[in-house]
């Protein structure tokens, strides 16, 4: 394999996010800085009956306002519609042009490249419980393969199948932009689209893209997603009140709120970005990425794989601890997580740790899942942008043994140059990126 | 900055050949076909009731004791995976946790695991009581499932299935820190993973890293799938000549299950050590191909050409250096036409002497797994000296002039390509290249 002869510097230079706050940048982050809830009643199945009544969908979406040709996307899941719908904002805004045959944008395509955290697209629910219940036979409780073999063959869709698989969205993606540089999809539970962006910095960093549509795109919001979830016992139960259900860092806090959309970064090189005349809106500076290898069920006690991840993301930065202005936690709202990674911050950050802010935009969004880091990391160079930090909503009975700054309930105006955003997928896998302020002096 | 080359020191396989690397390259040189009738399940009714299967194991037997009661949390896929992994392990002479936790001789923060994983098929038998409980007149009623199908489910059931715990229970058993990944681009992950983990070591990001791929597709729902996007066969007659790549007689693909790693190691780290060095990976490409048509390669295969000449460029070779092809091969009449496209477009006029061997009339189309199980045939066939003869491959299908042999050859190979490519449209090559000590 070649070395490359240089490293090049990656930026940011454009964005795009389909979430339960808004189906665009700035009216998701406008969500942000009201500390606005997006939890609500199901309404993509009925969950009426379910331990969890309650969500954070994508609303009032409609692929049209963002492609022309909604035709070669009329079969995307619900999540590769979102993906393909954030991708168009993020091309946008970078000047990479989309649904042409010959774009003059100055991006050689097969320097274009994609990585995506992207999950598995929703079944037919009906056809697939349906066929289960048509080959069970309840008497001798065993399955009659003849029957249910005969049913999913009447009864599945060539094109809904084919959109299951999770390398469909970043497929659309490239069918929209034309890419035809190195390509990949993966999917590291809830630390997947940290990972896409970390991995397609490396790739730019390195010589093998100029560009990348780096992000990611998940629902987990159909009933088997929401089962498993539920049986975890990971989500919140508190159907009473959904909108002040998910609360990172509470003592009550019960679990996370299942969300759902779509988040896409332009990565560049910045020779390609200053080459094209773009705007740059942030620096891509570090990425870590490390494994718990503890246990299937449970984050090591002393939060070990964030530790290294977060402090491997500082070297590769070539920071310290002493330069993070805003770290964006992973912050689920599990006892679990939200008491590991405070630990874990603690160890990594140690005097400073009470002093530099550190919220869970979970809190308002939800979890994205696969999407989620992705997201994160958009509210990241806003914050940078705006100088304003976003809070954590709902923190309205702190865990006494939670005790760093955890933004409580209102966007706080204060210099930010330097983030840090955290991923931890479950089974191990942790991400974290660090992204800078864009200035001409940086160079 | 350090040095970037990449060597594999390890390889481990599970394929419907066998049990082992040995096993399944011993079956490769003798033509055999792991392909049969299907034993998962009763396959009447099946429009191809045909799969390549893994010869029956017990799962305990491949496990350290302290994992064994974790295997309950295994699905077959990472059943497969934690068997090639160990395999891979113990081949290269690296000591983990998993191998001996009295003698490990590695720093599991500098270990890294990228895993090309499918999107797994939950057991049928495990979600049908569940939904019969939650029928109304034969139909599915979710009000109930919430109610009480739901209930039903064991509780760590999510935590069987999603694609990252191949990653997670091989870092477990081997305590591996470093990077984790997880690729899941379907017949391309396992390439995809591989030139990933090679990056990871070239950067300096980690001294070892455990790579490769595995699934299985035989589950009625996933072989379905592939049934209605005109992907498999409906063969009817002898099952050892049901998967044909590239030949004229060909009507589609046979689907299977297995697994397949590698463990790649930066060169100084292997030297130190004194590792026994198979082959060194050379080269990466990675490209896209882009056809609204998504469950087809587009017709001139432009995507998957792009690939493998980035993957040369990378390898800082020509096409004439190439000694061996292994294509991706599935017997799908319209994808394999594009692919002999690509690998004429590539080659150029190479085309007509370097050796394309098709692999998946004998192992079946394995999903994540089968690019893995490339690389460790390309690793064998070059530290060998042999390519094997191809199987089902009488008469060349109309478009693919391709140098396919029907007999072994003997001789040196210096460099081998692989390639892969997904419904979809991602797509990968590999190039891996004799180790030949300081020679570059």
């Amino acid at each position: 394999m070649r070395t490359p002869k240089k490293y090049e510097r990656v930026v940011i230079t454009g964005m795009g996010i389909v979430c339960p706050l808004g189906n665009g940048v700035e009216a998701m982050w406008e969500g942000i800085l009201a500390g606005r809830s997006s939890a609500d009643r199901t309404t993509v199945f009925d969950a009426s009956t379910f331990p969890t009544t309650f969500d954070a969908e994508v609303k009032n979406y409609n692929l049209a306002e963002f492609v022309k040709d909604v035709r070669l996307h009329k079969g995307c899941s619900r999540g590769g519609g979102f993906a393909v719908g954030a991708a168009a904002q993020a091309c946008r805004q970078a000047g990479i042009e989309i649904e042409t045959a010959e774009p003059g944008d100055g991006i050689d395509r097969t320097r274009l490249g994609i990585y995506l955290g992207a999950g598995e697209g929703s079944l037919d629910n009906e056809g697939f419980f349906g066929c289960l219940i048509a080959g069970w036979n309840v008497q001798e409780g065993r399955m009659a393969w003849d029957r249910l073999i005969a049913s999913v063959l009447r009864h599945f869709n060539a094109t809904r199948e084919l959109e299951q698989e999770p390398n469909m969205a970043a497929a659309h993606i490239a069918v929209l932009t034309g890419a035809r540089g190195p390509a990949r999809s993966c999917l590291t539970a809830c630390a997947a689209s940290t990972q896409a962006v970390g991995e397609a910095m490396m790739m730019i960093r390195r010589g093998h893209a100029d560009a990348i549509v780096a992000g990611g795109a998940h629902s987990m919001i159909h009933p088997l997603g929401v089962t498993g979830f539920n049986r975890l016992t990971a989500l919140s139960r508190r159907n009473d009140s959904p909108k002040t259900a998910s609360r990172p860092f509470c003592a009550s806090r019960d679990g996370f709120l299942i969300g759902e959309g779509a988040a896409m970064l332009v990565l560049e090189s910045l020779s390609s970005a200053q080459r094209r005349g773009v705007k740059i809106l942030a620096e891509m500076v570090g990425y870590g990425s490390s494994s718990d290898a503890f246990r299937v069920t449970d984050m090591h006690e002393e939060g070990r794989g964030p530790v290294q991840a977060m402090r491997k993301a500082l070297a590769d930065a070539g920071l310290t601890y002493k330069d993070i202005d805003y770290i964006n936690a992973h912050g689920t709202s599990t006892q679990e997580n939200d008491s590991i990674e405070t630990l874990a911050i603690k160890t990594v950050f140690g005097e400073r740790a009470g002093q530099v802010p550190v919220s869970s935009v979970k809190s308002m969004m939800g979890h994205l899942i696969g999407a989620a880091g992705a997201a994160e990391l958009i509210t990241c160079v806003l914050a940078i942008r705006d100088n304003i930090v976003p809070p954590t909503i709902n923190l309205v009975d702190p865990d006494p043994k939670l005790d760093l700054d955890y933004v409580p309930n209102a966007a706080r105006r204060m210099p930010v140059n330097v983030a840090m955003d955290e991923s931890f997928g479950f089974g191990g896998q942790n991400n974290v990126v660090i992204v800078k302020r864009w200035e001409a002096e940086n160079l | 900055m350090g040095s970037a080359r990449v060597v594999v020191t390890g390889v481990g396989a599970v394929s419907p050949l066998g049990l082992s690397a040995d096993q399944t390259w011993a079956g490769l040189c003798a033509g055999r076909c792991g392909i049969a009738r299907i034993r998962a399940f009763d396959p009447t009714g099946m429009p191809c009731e045909l799969a390549g299967e893994v010869p029956e194991y017990r799962i305990q037997d491949h496990v350290p004791k302290t994992h064994r009661k974790a295997t309950k949390l295994m699905c077959r896929d990472i059943e497969l995976a934690v068997m090639a992994a160990r395999e891979a392990i113990a081949d290269s002479g690296l000591v983990t946790k998993g191998i001996d936790p009295e003698r490990v001789n590695i720093d599991p923060t500098r270990m890294a695991v990228n895993i090309g994983a499918g999107m797994i098929g939950c057991d049928m038998t495990e979600l049908a009581p569940a939904a019969g409980a939650s029928a109304t007149n034969g139909r599915f009623d979710i009000g109930k499932w919430g109610k009480q199908g739901l209930e039903l489910i064991t509780p760590l059931w999510l935590l069987k299935y999603l694609p990252n715990m191949l990653a997670c229970h091989i870092s477990i058993i081997h305590d591996i820190q470093g990077p984790s990944n997880t690729i899941t681009c379907a017949e391309a992950s396992a390439h995809l993973a591989i030139g990933e983990a090679a990056q990871v070591i070239a950067r300096g990001d980690a001294d070892i890293a455990l790579t490769g791929g595995a699934e299985t597709k035989v589950h009625p729902l996933l072989l379905v799938r592939q049934f209605l996007l005109h992907r498999m066969t409906a063969w009817r007659d002898a099952p050892e000549a049901a998967c044909r790549p590239f030949d004229a007689d060909a009507r589609g693909s046979i689907f299977g299950e297995g697994a397949a790693m590698v463990v790649l190691e930066n060169i100084d780290h292997a030297r130190k050590r004194g590792a026994r060095i198979l082959a060194e990976l050379v080269g990466v490409g990675l490209s896209h191909s882009i056809n609204p048509a998504y469950e087809r390669l587009e017709p001139d295969g432009k995507g998957l050409q792009i690939a493998m000449e980035k993957a040369m460029e990378d390898a800082g070779i020509g096409p004439e250096e190439l000694d061996l092809v292994i294509p991706h091969g599935t017997g799908i009449p319209q994808d394999d036409r594009a692919e002999a496209r690509a690998i004429a477009a590539a080659l150029g006029p190479a085309v007509r002497k370097v050796p394309v061997w098709p692999t998946k009339s004998m192992l079946s189309t394995t999903g994540a797994a089968s690019g893995a199980l490339d690389l460790v045939a390309a690793v064998r066939a070059i530290t060998e000296g042999v390519i094997p003869a191809a199987r089902n491959f009488a008469r060349p299908a109309d478009g693919c002039d391709l140098n396919i042999a029907t007999s072994p050859r003997q001789g040196g190979i210096r460099h081998a390509l692989c390639c892969s490519y997904t419904h979809g449209g991602q797509t990968a090559a590999l190039v891996v290249k004799r180790f030949e000590g300081d020679g570059r």
